[in-house]
């Protein structure tokens, strides 16, 4: 690989690794997801200081050429996550429904109660 | 003897025009009723109106879809200790009249639900399409369940307190319960059954199947009822 691709290729995998790290310790992302991308940053470095790693990987996918195996790897990383995320969407939408489900019920109990107590305390103003 | 509670839910989305009629034809139709209309996030004044009827109104803050508004009538339902449940869609395409043979039929306990069917009387007038994926998603749940079901997809049931213990659970569909719902249903070992009711054509034309969604609908049926076969989740 020559020197400048390195470089690149480093910069960039340090970028995103230095990038999410940064992201958990402010909170903005949490560990859980974290994962994922750090595995993938990772990857790209050692590849990128491995060179030759990424040519036998290469060989053993049978693909042509080492950009490929790249390229290969990067989509099903991309698809891997997307599926992850799609789960916790589902999920996350379960967990509206429910809160959604739970707010109205009690407002509508609140409701009840408001209106029962108003009834309750205009009926003793008349008494008195 | 225990007087059985009776509660008749209506799940409805900015249907201001629509739903002082059906709350008028429910309070004609059976005496007394408990009426909870369950608001899906309208931007209409439903909920004003319909509580100016005096009914309950139940309010989900945001449109969360038919299947969430029916379930949250049923979890009212239930932690409001109701035995049997009567679920009308508030568009008005529903006779209220029918509410006492549902009750009726339900009552005699041989069912646990009883659906009213467009699909038993002859005058009712269903677009093209519409019947058509009805009718055959009817016959495939016919045949899954090994009994007629011709209306897999009407919102007029009547159910009682046992099927309400198992639709508040999580397996409840959230966009369209139909089919797949009855087959879950018949598979937890539910006895179902139909009877004819008239419908009235939806009076400003709105459906919750138009646009891109009957398609969708077909693909997710198709897809809910192949996997409820292999579900063992109830």
């Amino acid at each position: 690989m020559p020197l400048r691709q390195k470089i690149v290729a480093l910069s960039i995998a340090i970028f995103i690794f230095i990038l999410v790290i940064e992201l958990v310790r402010r909170r903005k992302l949490r560990e859980e997801y974290s994962l994922l991308w750090l595995l993938t940053s990772l990857v790209m470095i050692v590849l990128a200081i491995q060179y030759d790693w990424l040519v036998k990987i290469t060989h053993f996918v049978g693909a042509a050429l080492p950009t490929s195996t790249l390229f290969f790897f990067g989509l099903m990383f991309i698809i891997v996550i997307n599926i992850h995320f799609s789960v916790k969407v589902s999920r996350l939408n379960d967990q509206v429904k429910k809160f959604a489900q739970e707010n109205a019920l009690l407002k509508n109990r609140l409701e009840k109660i408001e209106h029962r107590n108003k009834e309750h305390s205009n009926k003793s103003m008349d008494s008195h | 003897m225990k007087k059985e509670k009776i509660i008749v839910i209506v799940p409805s989305y900015n249907e201001e025009r629509n739903i002082p009629k059906v709350i008028e034809g429910i309070k004609n139709s059976i005496s007394k009723p408990h009426i909870a209309v369950i608001d899906d996030g309208s931007s209409d004044n439903t909920p004003l109106i319909a509580k100016s009827f005096g009914v309950e109104v139940i309010k989900l803050p945001f449109n969360m879809g038919y299947g969430v508004a029916l379930q949250t009538g049923y979890k009212y339902a239930l932690e409001n200790d109701y035995d049997y449940v009567i679920q009308i869609d508030g568009d008005g395409q529903h006779d209220p009249k029918h509410i006492e043979d549902l009750l009726r039929e339900l009552k005699k306990g041989k069912v646990d639900s009883v659906i009213g069917s467009r699909f038993l009387v002859n005058e009712n007038q269903v677009p093209f399409f519409r019947g058509l994926v009805i009718r055959l998603f009817g016959f495939i749940t016919s045949l899954l369940i090994g009994h007629k079901i011709t209306d897999p997809c009407s919102g007029y049931r009547a159910m009682n307190k046992k099927i309400i213990k198992f639709l508040v659970k999580d397996l409840y569909p959230e966009d369209y319960p139909d089919a797949d719902l009855i087959i879950t249903l018949h598979r937890a070992g539910f006895c179902i059954k139909e009877i004819p009711v008239r419908v009235h054509p939806n009076i400003q034309g709105k459906t919750m199947h138009s646009g891109l969604k009957p398609l969708y609908y077909i693909y997710k049926m198709f897809l809910s009822i192949f996997l409820t076969l292999f579900r063992r989740d109830y």
